[in-house]
Order: C-alpha cells, then structure tokens, then sequence
C-alpha cells in the first residue's frame, strides 16, 4: 500500500466537526506513528559524518525512534522530521562518527 | 411463564448475569456489593457461564480489566460500592470516554470517611458527572430488571457509554424479597449478541483505542460523548418498551406515584420511594393530595420530563440520601430545581438531607416531610429550604429527646 493510499484512510484530520470524528477517538488503522513529526521537539541534533562511518549498524538498533533509515544494509543520513534528539545514538558510536550539537548553531 | 423466586438484590443481579452470560467479569470484593462476583464465580466454577471471570487485585485494576476487555470487543460486566468505586475513579472517566459500554452494579454505599459500609448514595453521586449512565432500582426486582436492560442501553449505536444499575446497599442488596424472573432463553434473546462497531481483536482491522487526544481533537470526542449522553434518554425509553413487552413491567425516566392531583410531591431515589409510597397511601386515605416521583435515570437527567410532571405541584421536597458541601443544597436538589427555572407559577421547593451513613428512614420522617410542606402551602413561604431530616440536632426539641431517650 502507497503512503498515499494509507494516509486517507488512517488521518483524522485536526478540528474535524464532532458529528465526523471516531467515538472516542479510536484510530481505526495502524501504523500511522510516521506522519506525526515528532522532530520539532530536539533541542539538540545528531550529526553523520558519512566519511568516518564504518557501517558497523551499531546505533541503528539503538535509536528509540526508528529514525536511522536502512537502504541495502547501509545506514542513511538522519530522519530530522522524527529523531527527537536524544543522542543515544552519538553515544553508542564506537567510531566517532555522529557530532551531537545544539540544535539550529 | 415467568419464574417466581424469592431472592437477595444482589443473588437477583447474579441471576441475571449469569443469563446474560458475559464474556468477561472482572471484579474485586466489597460490601455490600461482594456477594454479586461470589454468586457469580460460582456459577464460573459449576460451569454455568462461559464467562472469563478475573479475580483482580483491587477494584482500579477491576475496571483497568474491564476497559480492556470491552475494548477487546467482549461483553464485559463488574459490580462495586462506595471506597471501591472510588478506587476506580480515574478509569471510570476512560471507560466512558472511550465509549465501551461495560455494565457495572452499583450497591451504593455511604462513601468513607467518617468509615460507614452502610448505604447513602454517597458513592453514586460523587460519580454522577463521570460520563456514565446512572439508573436506579427501588427493589431487587428493579435491581434485575435494570442490569438486563443497562447491556441493551449501554450497547446501543447511538449511545456507546457504561452503566451504572445502583440499588441501595444492605437494603436492596441483602433483604430477601419476592422476585419474577425471566427464562434464560428470554434473557439471552432480549440482550442478543454483543456487536461492536471497532474492537481490539478484529484480525481485519488494527485500530488504536484510547490514543492521545491532543487539543486540536479532545474537545469533538468530550461533545461527541456528551451526544451520546443525549440520545440514551431515547434509547431508555425505547429499551424499557420491549422490555415491557416481554414482562408487563413498565419502567420509565422516573415513576409517578399518585401525581395527577397532586399539590405536595417528595423526589426521591432507591429504595425510600418504598417507604414513601406507604405515607402516600395512608395520606390519601385521609384525603390529603400527596404523590411521589421517584427518580429512575439519573444520567441522562430527565429535566424536561420532571419539570413537566412537577410543574403543577405547589410544593415540592427533594430527597437527598448524600450532601453537596457546596452550602447550597445537594445533587439531586440542585438538578430538580434548576429544572424546574423555566416554568411559569414554579412551585416551591425544599431539599432534605436523609438517611446518611444508613440512618433508618422511618415512615414517620417522611410523614413529617408532608407535613412540613402541608405548612409551606399554607404560609406561602420555603424558608430555609437546605434542610436535614433525621440528624440528631440540639436545636431540635423532638429528635434530640428521643434520641437521648434510646441512650438511656
Ligand atoms: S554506529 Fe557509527 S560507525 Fe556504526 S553505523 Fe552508526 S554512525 Fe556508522
Ligand atoms: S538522537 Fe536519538 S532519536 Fe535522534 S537519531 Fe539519534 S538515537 Fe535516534
């Protein structure tokens, strides 16, 4: 199913009327965590630093967000509209290779 | 042919449970409300249920589980008093909100402290704005006939909210009376199968219940629950229909006992309109223009309704078995009288406090409530209208002597 598709059937809309909304707000889908952007919330931000990255995939599975993205078995940069800045990742880096700095320097 | 017994308030809630066999029963024990998850987890064990019955480890976990189980999608049913109800406070409100229309007996209890187990209806009113709909049953046959309809009410499409079936503790609860039941076949069809629309355990729907309701969405679900509040006035009076049907018993918003003439009226819930409607009979007998209007629903409140069955009255007491501690009056005073704002020639109308902690109500304290309205006719005048009935008071001649007289 396209994201496209998954979105209408799962959003409801904010400030939708009363008489439309789900009694008691029951969301009649799952897997609809990704379009709430959580990334407005870092006050502090993880850096990649793609050059001295190893691909070791040790701060993949650390990260309580799912917002280290995998493509064929390769880490990618960042996902800022959901990683909420909480540096496990940067801490867990045996190879030096994530800068944790204060959001928006 | 309906069965006659002759059976405790809470073994005849038992009963019906048992034949509305829910899926799940979770429950935890306090008096005077134990004996409804005792009959029934022996009806568990003898094999007489299908019912999942979840001996909890206090009664927030009681309704924790019930709330799960609803949401689930089964039938779900509990039965608690007073400290135990308020244990479940913060679940009440999410069982409600969350539209799952579980069942709970509520055998009203005086609310500690000072600790009491006796009944008031202390507990029931504390939790009379938690979203859930409240009826009331003046005897064990109401008490059964309300928990057999409260699943119907509760599960309705246009209603979707729990119930609370409150009877009087000790009084309703433990007096053994003379009952009707229905048969079992009845029963099961009159409740039919639990449908709801969204449930946890659908495999063709994955839905989250109960999310966080941030304020761009909280305010639609609270006006969408506050509809559905609304619409179970109808649905009430359309369940108590076919439930008439079935039984011959009639059950309405409230009852009016001896109304049509009347020019003095008492408002009371439970098991009082009992004693009250024995002073009724007695009074009339004498020729005196009395009636009684005993509350049945008290969430949805019938407000139109009473005022419409009130408003030819020239004097009315309102009944209440629990204060406000607002200094102004108490639940059902407040609500009776605020209903009644919009009539022309309001009759005038007073508020007693009874029966606390289960202090006995006498037919006599009642014959002094007509009779204190007898004198608000006369004179025209309801001073004082927050007012006490059976409290032992110094300043009140008659009590405090006989009061002292069984000290001695
Ligand atoms: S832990 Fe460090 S080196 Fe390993 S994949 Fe992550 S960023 Fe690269
Ligand atoms: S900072 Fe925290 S949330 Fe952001 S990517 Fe690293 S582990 Fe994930």
């Amino acid at each position: 199913m396209s994201d496209a598709v998954k979105k209408d059937k799962c959003i409801i809309e904010e400030h939708t009327p009363w008489q439309e909304t789900t009694l008691g707000g029951v969301v009649t889908s799952s897997g609809n965590a990704q379009y709430y952007k959580t990334g407005g919330w870092r006050a502090m931000k993880p850096i990649w630093k793609e050059d001295q990255c190893k691909q070791c995939l040790l701060c993949w599975p650390t990260c309580p967000d799912s917002s280290i993205p995998i493509k064929d078995k390769k880490r990618q940069d960042f996902d800022y509209d959901h990683c909420k800045g909480c540096g496990v990742c940067a801490k867990v880096c045996p190879f030096n290779a994530i800068d944790f700095v204060v959001e928006g320097e | 042919m309906a069965i006659r017994d002759k059976l405790s308030g809470n073994e005849a809630v038992a009963v019906a449970m048992r034949q509305i066999n829910p899926d799940v029963v979770a429950a935890f024990p306090i008096t005077p409300s134990t004996e409804v998850p005792q009959y029934f987890s022996s009806f568990v064990s003898n094999g007489l249920v299908d019912t999942e019955f979840v001996a909890v480890e206090s009664e927030h976990s009681a309704m924790s589980a019930c709330i799960g189980a609803q949401a689930a999608g089964a039938r779900t049913m509990t039965a608690t008093s007073a400290n135990g109800m308020a244990l479940m406070w913060e679940m009440l409100y999410i069982a409600a909100s969350c539209r799952l229309p579980i069942v709970m007996s509520l055998v009203t209890r005086a609310l500690s402290g000072p600790i009491n187990i006796h009944n008031d209806h202390s507990d029931a009113m504390g939790a009379r704005d938690s979203g859930w709909i409240q009826l009331f049953g003046e005897s064990n046959q109401e008490a059964y006939d309300n928990v057999i309809m409260a699943v119907r009410i509760g599960e309705h499409k246009d209603v979707q909210l729990p119930v609370m079936n409150c009877y009087d503790g000790f009084i309703t609860s433990h007096a053994v009376e003379n009952i009707e039941l229905l048969e079992d076949e009845k029963v099961k069809a009159f409740v039919g199968e639990y449908k709801p629309q969204h449930y946890l355990l659908n495999k063709d729907e994955a839905i989250a219940i109960g999310p966080l309701d941030i304020p761009s969405y909280y305010f639609e679900h609270k006006r969408s629950q506050a509809q559905g509040m609304r619409n179970a006035k109808k649905v009430i009076l359309e369940v108590a229909e076919e439930f008439e049907k079935l039984t011959g018993r009639k059950y309405g918003l409230f009852e009016e006992y001896k109304m049509d003439d009347a020019e003095r009226a008492i408002v009371v819930l439970g098991s009082t309109a009992g004693t009250a409607k024995f002073v009724v009979d007695q009074l009339r007998a004498q020729g005196e223009k009395v009636g009684l209007v005993k509350i049945r629903v008290f969430r949805p409140f019938p407000a139109e309704e009473l005022a419409e069955a009130l408003s030819h009255c020239k004097a009315i007491a309102v009944m209440d078995k629990s204060d406000g501690f607002n200094g102004k009056g108490a639940p059902v005073f407040n609500e009776v009288r605020s209903a009644l704002y919009d009539v022309e020639n309001k009759p005038a109308i007073i508020n007693y406090i009874y029966g606390l902690g289960g202090r006995d109500v006498r037919s006599t304290d009642i014959e002094k409530v007509y009779s204190d309205l007898a004198q608000i006719v006369q004179t025209g005048k309801a001073e004082d209208p927050y007012r006490y009935l059976g409290v032992v008071d110094a300043n009140d001649i008659d009590v405090a002597a006989e009061a002292a007289a069984t000290r001695e």
